[in-house]
């Protein structure tokens, strides 16, 4: 029993150590957090225009001190560049 | 409580200000009323984590008044719990984007046209403009107080400033109350700080572990079972003119079995 409330505990931690994370990098980028979503969304859609079947991934994640936006944008069938020819 | 509109104050900063707004919002959203928490800690604005909704902030406060937004674009609506609504401060902008007056107009559309039941205003610390502007709109205040003297002076200051800015109905949450310290003596009693700021008390908070854990996760403390989340639950339904009395704290024996539980597992 005792051993179930320290793991509740721990847990909460690191919920709170994730949460601290996340809201101090938006906080020194003097960003929103909902504002990044919708700007990952209208990437998406963006990006989707052009790379139709990718499952592309845009991500806002920390380096060091500053706020990164960046994106994994797989190229697939069709879209993807053949070999140069000529 | 007639008040529609209440301030959350208390003077000194780190009494719980913060937390009883959004457990006492959450409750009274729970309750049935339409609910909306405010954050006017411009610059260091803290609901938002405390209520778990950080990651949802688009718009703020100060963009609303400054026009930037529609009103109902700042409101993010808590989705665990229906009615409830909490408006964000901005946090990168200063305190003097924030003037009375609108402030005050954006309270009034939010009652008349979003028909919001109850208002849940968190005021800054201090008694500057922070707070001037966040009592300026309330009909009511609850003034957050901890059993020790700092927070018992500043919370007699605040209330003299509420009633000369004519705020009606003024009560007092006194929370972090550790009743085995009230038993033993070493700690003023809620009977005690009621007769020396002479205000009615609306809530007594017994100080509880869980409501470091549900801030933790984001989640108020009223969502789950812990002691204080029912202390919090019970002075939503006095703010809604129930009568519900109030548990006697202070009279717990200094041997209860609390007390002695605690002491059975090694604790203080």
């Amino acid at each position: 029993m005792f051993g179930w409330f320290k793991s509740r505990e721990e847990r909460s931690k690191e919920a709170l150590r994730d949460r601290l994370e996340l809201v101090l990098a938006y906080d020194r980028a003097n960003v929103s957090p909902g504002k990044i979503d919708a700007l990952r969304a209208d990437l998406l859609e963006v990006v989707r225009k052009h790379f139709p079947a990718g499952e592309s991934s845009i991500e806002v994640e920390q380096m060091g001190d500053k706020m990164v936006l960046s994106a994994n944008i797989p190229l697939e069938s069709g879209t993807r560049p053949g070999p140069r020819r000529g | 409580m007639d008040a529609k509109v209440i301030v959350v104050t208390s003077g000194k900063g780190g009494v719980g200000k913060t937390t009883t707004t959004a457990n006492i919002g959450a409750a009274l959203a729970k309750q049935g009323e339409k609910t909306a928490v405010i954050d006017v800690d411009v610059g260091l604005r803290n609901l938002d984590v405390v209520m778990g909704l950080e990651s949802r902030v688009v718009f703020d406060l100060i963009d609303v008044l400054e026009g930037k937004c529609k009103l109902n674009q700042a409101l993010i609506r808590d989705k665990r719990v229906e009615n409830l609504y909490l408006m964000p401060a901005s946090q990168t902008r200063d305190k003097d984007a924030l003037d009375p007056e609108v402030f005050k107009q954006v309270i009034d559309r939010l009652l008349n046209e979003e028909g919001f039941d109850r208002i849940l205003v968190d005021s800054p610390a201090g008694i500057e403009s922070g707070f001037k502007t966040a009592a300026a709109p309330a009909q009511g205040a609850l003034v957050v107080v901890n059993p020790e003297v700092s927070s018992v002076r500043d919370a007699d200051r605040i209330i003299g400033l509420l009633e000369a800015h004519q705020v009606g109905e003024i009560r007092l949450v006194i929370n972090r109350l550790r009743p085995a310290m009230v038993a033993s003596g070493n700690m003023l009693s809620e009977a005690d700080m009621v007769n020396i700021l002479n205000v009615k008390p609306i809530g007594i908070i017994p100080e509880d572990d869980g409501i470091i854990v549900s801030t933790n996760v984001g989640e108020p403390a009223v969502l789950g079972q812990s002691r204080a989340g029912q202390a919090f639950m019970d002075t939503a339904r006095r703010i809604r003119g129930e009568d519900v009395p109030f548990p006697v704290y202070g009279e717990e024996p200094a041997g209860g079995f609390w007390a002695r539980l605690r002491k059975l597992l090694g604790g203080a």
